[in-house]
């Protein structure tokens, strides 16, 4: 198209990634610049693999200016808890993990059944870490793409005192001027790669030759199809009566609690496979792997009203 | 298998724009149908719409339910605040700011309109320019959007006939030079049988210009292109200070983004508003070295002279000074829903600086519909009115028809910390 080339030539302009790297990383400095005792929440998974790379940028050669938290569940595959620590331990930062079992112990978190996902009460968890540190701002990795729930996402996401986000009591965002103050006790949720889907993620990772945790990539593990999707055997998750366990080969597109993540059938055992088959894909990240969603288009919604990340 | 989210090959970076218009201009049709024509649609969400689809009653897929969002406001049955859609074409990324065209929600016009470098303003060909497309208008070109397509969506209710496309054109032109849009690009269209958006469709022949997509494509992307003047808001001062990198000791870098302009290791610059002149050293980000940097980049910036830098400071060449003053006209947005109180003092938000103000006058309001200006005395939630503003330090400002970055800003109500207005610097 001799129009595109004609308009452009001479322009100096960002690629796509460039561009986002460039917001996001514009984002942090605006957290280290307005708040005053932010964190990152880093899980060990392809996004905030993707926040710590930007974070490097945006602030070395110094320290950054926040220390990293992981709430966990007790119930996350090792090679990400494992690779959390590695990653924090190689860039010298200082990480802050929180147990849903400490709340449990409390008796803040109280299942309605002993195997009952505890996913769900990561956000009791936050909210104690961030009462306990006096957190202003949590640095997540979450993406407008991801979900409907979510297209209207503010990138400074306010939440009041009992960390729950209003979808009527957004702050407007206008041009790039972000607005995080808060008052003690509320705090703000800064999205850095908001802009970004699942595909510019995969392709960053690439293009910065991040490290990731060996389950992203395809491996043999015996599953069990459910409801189109595939329930990996563990020791959490075991077979029931009736069930057929196969061995497949799969990836996973998102980790997290091993009770509500499900893999996808994937021969991409490298960056260049993955990218081709997220180019090709036919099912959102979500709705292929998220063994919790299934039950209401709205469910994300009303988990974020209630302070889920 | 076709690829749906598409590997670009050819990187023409990232667009973001924006549609204005109501659920009866059939915008919603229009953005299901760029993403589905480009097959950023997956199947889940196909599924979900075609369950929803079917619950109302349609027997085909309503597209429009792609970008329907949170419940409440599918229990509403109308948008209530704006929602990003993001699409690949393999060529360029784009971004969709997804705002509702009724009047009650001019500032999520707003707020789509900032940060687009293009808008899509949909006129129905069966009902021509209608009050709202002037409000559409005038909006985009009071956030200075700089591309403006005019999609006259429905021909195929119209018979697809060219005449009535002439006349809607024509009687648009007459009207934006009145509020000085010019360069407008008007394209006839069917949003439902996708007509002139992704492909040309064979109705459409007497038209030959190109499709909305193909306008897409070919759109700037930078959306600072105009002003090539250098500014640099410092967001962030990094002294490391660590016990095990001596060689860090007098380490300062001036961290932000390059609004606009280009600057490169050696140039002469000046700190506003100090006035403090010095040479940059070198231009990093992360462990990369630059020899030059240009708009849209976030770098850190070492200069060779050691001079007490802040954020909120303003870093540009000594030729090309911003403006530094404690009073500026604006037009004025208010968001809030409680009225501007002219007694109390706002925090104003200007790139990383923050000062107390307070509006010292308010010259008149715009009626968006009629455009017409009122002297009034207080303005609520909606409103658009021309102010004057005075600080309480000085903010060094560009005027927001040279640089959006430097010439905007917000107002933040001190008590409730909430954002309450926008504002373009006259």
């Amino acid at each position: 198209m001799s129009v595109v080339e004609k308009s452009l030539r001479g322009r100096r302009t960002l690629s796509h990634l460039d561009w986002l790297e460039s917001e996001s990383i514009h984002i942090l400095r605006e957290v280290a610049g307005q708040c005053a005792n932010p964190a990152l929440l880093f899980s060990g998974g392809k996004d905030s693999i993707c926040l710590l790379r930007l974070a490097e940028k945006a602030f070395r050669p110094g320290k950054f200016p926040f220390p990293l938290l992981h709430v966990d569940t007790g119930h996350n595959y090792r090679e990400v808890t494992d690779f959390r620590d590695y990653r924090a331990a190689e860039l010298g930062e200082r990480l802050i993990v929180r147990n849903v079992e400490d709340s449990m112990k409390r008796g803040t978190v109280v299942l309605k059944t002993a195997d009952e996902s505890r996913n769900k009460y990561q956000s009791i968890t936050l909210l104690e870490a961030i009462e306990e540190f006096g957190f202003d701002c949590c640095i997540g990795g979450a993406r407008r793409d991801e979900e409907k729930a979510r297209a209207k996402e503010r990138i400074f996401s306010f939440r009041d005192d009992f960390g729950q986000w209003n979808p009527k009591d957004q702050r407007p965002e206008v041009w790039d001027i972000y607005n995080a103050r808060v008052h003690k006790g509320e705090n703000i949720r800064a999205f850095p790669i908001s802009n970004w889907t699942e595909l510019d993620v995969w392709q960053y990772i690439q293009r910065e030759q991040l490290a990731l945790p060996a389950i992203y990539f395809a491996h043999t593990r015996p599953v069990i199809r459910k409801g189109g999707l595939l329930q990996p055997v563990t020791p959490l998750t075991p077979a029931q009566p009736g069930d057929i366990v196969e061995d497949l080969m799969v990836r996973y597109r998102t980790v997290g609690d091993i009770t509500c993540t499900a893999p996808v059938e994937s021969e991409a055992t490298t960056l260049t496979m993955i990218i081709d088959e997220t180019a090709t894909a036919t099912v959102t990240e979500r709705g292929a792997t998220r063994l919790d969603d299934q039950t209401s288009e709205a469910s994300m919604e009303q988990r974020k009203k209630e302070g889920y990340f | 298998m076709s690829a749906l989210e598409q590997i670009p090959e050819i990187d023409n970076g990232l667009l973001r724009f924006i549609t204005c218009g109501s659920v009866d201009d059939g915008k919603s049709t229009l953005i299901g149908r760029l993403l589905w024509d480009t097959r950023a649609i997956l199947a889940d969400t196909l599924h979900a719409i075609e369950k929803t689809s079917l619950k109302r009653g349609n027997a085909e897929i309503d597209l429009s339910l792609l970008t329907d969002g949170l419940q409440a406001e599918r229990e509403q049955g109308i948008t209530i605040d704006v929602a990003y859609r993001y699409f690949s074409t393999g060529r360029r990324k784009y971004i969709i700011g997804d705002s509702p065209g009724h009047e009650q929600y001019t500032r999520n016009m707003v707020t789509a309109a900032s940060t687009a470098n293009l808008a899509v303003i949909l006129i129905d060909a069966r009902k021509g320019v209608l009050t709202q497309t002037r409000r559409h208008s005038f909006l985009t070109k009071l956030l200075g959007v700089p591309n403006i397509v005019v999609a006259v969506n429905k021909m195929d209710l119209v018979g697809y006939d060219q005449a009535t496309f002439d006349r809607i054109c024509s009687d648009y032109v007459g009207f934006a030079s009145k509020i000085g849009l010019h360069d407008v690009r008007f394209i006839p269209m069917s949003a439902l049988t996708g007509d002139m958006l992704v492909d040309r469709g064979d109705k459409l022949n007497w038209y030959v210009g190109p499709t909305l997509l193909d306008v897409l494509e070919a759109t700037p992307s930078a959306h600072s292109e105009r002003d090539e003047r250098f500014r640099f808001p410092v967001q962030y001062v990094c002294r490391p200070l660590r016990a095990d990198r001596p060689d860090l000791h007098d380490y300062r870098g001036f961290m932000g983004r390059i609004e606009s302009g280009r600057i490169s290791v050696g140039d002469e610059v000046i700190v506003l508003p100090s006035e403090r002149r010095s040479r940059v050293r070198s231009i990093q980000l992360g462990e990369m070295n630059f020899e030059s940097a240009g708009a849209e980049q976030s770098v850190t910036l070492l200069l060779e002279d050691e001079i007490d830098i802040s954020r909120g400071d303003l870093i540009v060449k000594p030729d090309e000074l911003a403006l530094v003053t404690r009073r500026i006209d604006a037009m004025l947005c208010w968001f809030s829903e409680t009225p501007l109180d002219p007694r109390r003092k706002y925090v104003i938000r200007h790139t990383t600086r923050e000062a107390r103000s307070m509006i010292e006058a308010i010259a008149y309001r715009v009626d968006i519909n009629s455009l017409e200006e009122h002297p009034v005395d207080g303005l609520s939630m909606n409103d658009i009115a021309k102010v004057t503003l005075r600080f309480a330090q000085p903010l060094c400002v560009d005027s927001y028809a040279s640089n959006r970055a430097t010439g905007n800003f917000i107002l933040v109500d001190e008590t409730t910390n909430n954002t309450v207005a926008a504002g373009m610097i006259v």
